[in-house]
């Protein structure tokens, strides 16, 4: 292995980062003792987290360095993965969701895609082209990947709530149908519950922003001599435009959603 | 004879499924319904009384047959204004979250309409919740609730009621509350009622005229002789 990985850095940092996995599977045990079965699924979580962010650190070190435009297919990568990802969570829910849809495999992706990309390619191009992020990869693509990251998280959190609120209310949506409202009218409480409850983070990160928690990064900011006033308002920006980005998301997750549950102003797959 | 046929169903079938894994709900439907009649349709369950229903207003697609609704055929008009003109009263009350006047007040709402007090007190009274109009949904008992969801469907004014066995999920003193709501209701009436039963002494009680649905079929042997006033009414 080449010196340089070897270094006394990265070998304090595996170091570290055994130290903590032996702490979450002293957690994961304990949900074993309490009948949890958190161990198999933890294990797993840890080892692939500690792979990918090797893997991703391998690949930061040139990409950081390379022209602005090499983010660009970075990102794009980034967030057809996050719509992997968060489709294979919503398979989990494969039941409900396939009263809600036909082909709803590929369609899933499609849906996460288009909406993951939306909130996310809509906030990073407008913050680059005003030049509030850097056109450098060394911005954007750290900020795009925790853009990405959270609008997954939302897309997720949208999609789920709102098919599980349509299945748990199809009488109320038929009823409300049956009376004449269009599809849109008639899912409109649950696919605002649904938006709702998936801004919640966010807009929990936003409210409790330097009070309840100061973001990593900003520690970093002003470790690197950056000024303090400049740093919280960096900081400030950073987590509305995620805000942002999960708002678009979520409300392209939930309107795509809608398009796959009703068909002619009818609730697919109820009977 | 002929000239008052307010509802008629030709051939009306629907499949679900795909390819090998096909079957029908609904073999054939053929009856109509005219103006001022009540009809009941009885049978075993699993027969596909409801589903006839729900092809009726739409809220299924039919794979293949017709249905005029004064004369027009139904496939051609605006889905949301065939529902508003043939109502329907589900098996579950279905209540919105609110007050029974909101509840109420939702069909002529999704027009941009208000239900007028004076008209929102003569619907209550018609089904015999005078004086429930601020309280909460939530606090109704099954059978005041399936009151409330008659209520809904006939603010809407509907031409044709379609009500899919309006009291099966009710105990026989909340039965015989609704049935006599159903009454005032239909009586007060100007269009039709089709009602779904299980229970062939509600049919007679509240229906004019029973049909019987076996195995996916229903046929209405005066629906052949109406046949060209179904299309002319």
């Amino acid at each position: 292995m080449p010196e340089r990985w070897m270094h006394s850095q990265v070998a304090l940092g595996l170091a570290q980062a055994m130290v903590v996995c032996a702490l979450a599977l002293a957690v994961a045990w304990l949900g074993h003792l309490r009948k949890l079965a958190l161990g198999r699924e933890t294990a797993m979580a840890l080892v692939r987290g500690l792979l990918q962010m090797l893997a991703v650190g391998l690949v930061l070190v040139w990409l950081l360095k390379g022209a602005a435009w090499w983010s660009i297919p970075a990102l794009a990568a980034m967030c057809a993965t996050a719509a992997r990802m968060a489709q294979s969570r919503l398979k989990s829910k494969a039941k409900d969701f396939a009263n809600h849809g036909p082909n709803h495999g590929s369609q899933g992706y499609w849906l996460c895609l288009r909406a993951i990309g939306t909130g996310s390619a809509v906030v990073i191009a407008t913050m680059a082209l005003t030049r509030v992020i850097a056109f450098r990869s060394m911005a954007l693509v750290p900020l795009g990947s925790m853009i990405i990251a959270n609008s997954m998280n939302t897309c997720s959190q949208v999609l789920e709530r709102y098919a599980s609120d349509l299945k748990l209310n199809a009488g109320r949506v038929e009823a409300a149908l049956a009376l004449g409202a269009s599809s849109a009218e008639a899912a409109l409480p649950y696919a605002r519950n649904a938006t709702n409850a998936a801004l919640i983070p966010s807009l929990n990160s936003l409210r409790s922003l330097g009070i309840v928690w100061i973001p990593g990064f900003a520690a970093g900011m002003l470790l690197t001599g950056s000024d303090p006033v400049y740093t919280a308002i960096y900081q400030f920006m950073v987590i509305a435009m995620i805000y942002a980005a999960s708002g678009v998301t979520a409300l392209v997750a939930a309107s795509g959603y809608e398009r796959v549950a009703f068909e002619g102003e009818r609730l697919v797959g109820e009977q | 004879m002929t000239s008052n046929v307010l509802l008629r169903a030709e051939g009306l079938h629907r499949e679900v499924g795909a390819n090998s894994g096909a079957r029908s709900i609904v073999r054939e439907a053929s009856f109509t319904l005219r103006s001022g009649e009540v009809v009941a349709i009885t049978g075993a369950s699993g027969a596909g009384k409801s589903s006839v229903l729900r092809l009726l207003n739409r809220l299924d697609a039919p794979s293949g047959g017709h249905v005029w609704l004064a004369g027009v055929e139904t496939s051609a008009m605006d889905v949301r204004e065939l529902r508003r003109r043939v109502g329907m009263v589900m098996q579950q009350a279905n209540l919105f979250p609110g007050t029974v006047a909101e509840n109420v007040g939702y069909g002529p709402a999704l027009r941009g309409e208000a239900l007028a007090p004076a008209a929102l007190d003569e619907l209550l009274r018609t089904v015999g919740l005078a004086g429930y109009a601020e309280r909460d949904v939530a606090a109704l008992s099954g059978g005041e609730a399936q009151r409330v969801s008659l209520a809904r469907t006939l603010a809407n004014r509907p031409q044709v009621l379609l009500l899919d066995e309006p009291t099966s999920a009710l105990d026989d003193a909340a039965k015989l509350v609704v049935e006599e709501a159903l009454l005032s209701a239909i009586k007060g009436m100007e269009g039709a009622c089709l009602i779904v039963t299980h229970d062939a002494a509600q049919a007679s009680r509240l229906a004019g005229r029973t049909l019987v649905m076996r195995e996916g079929v229903l046929r209405d042997d005066t629906a052949a002789s109406s046949a060209q006033g179904g299309n002319n009414a």
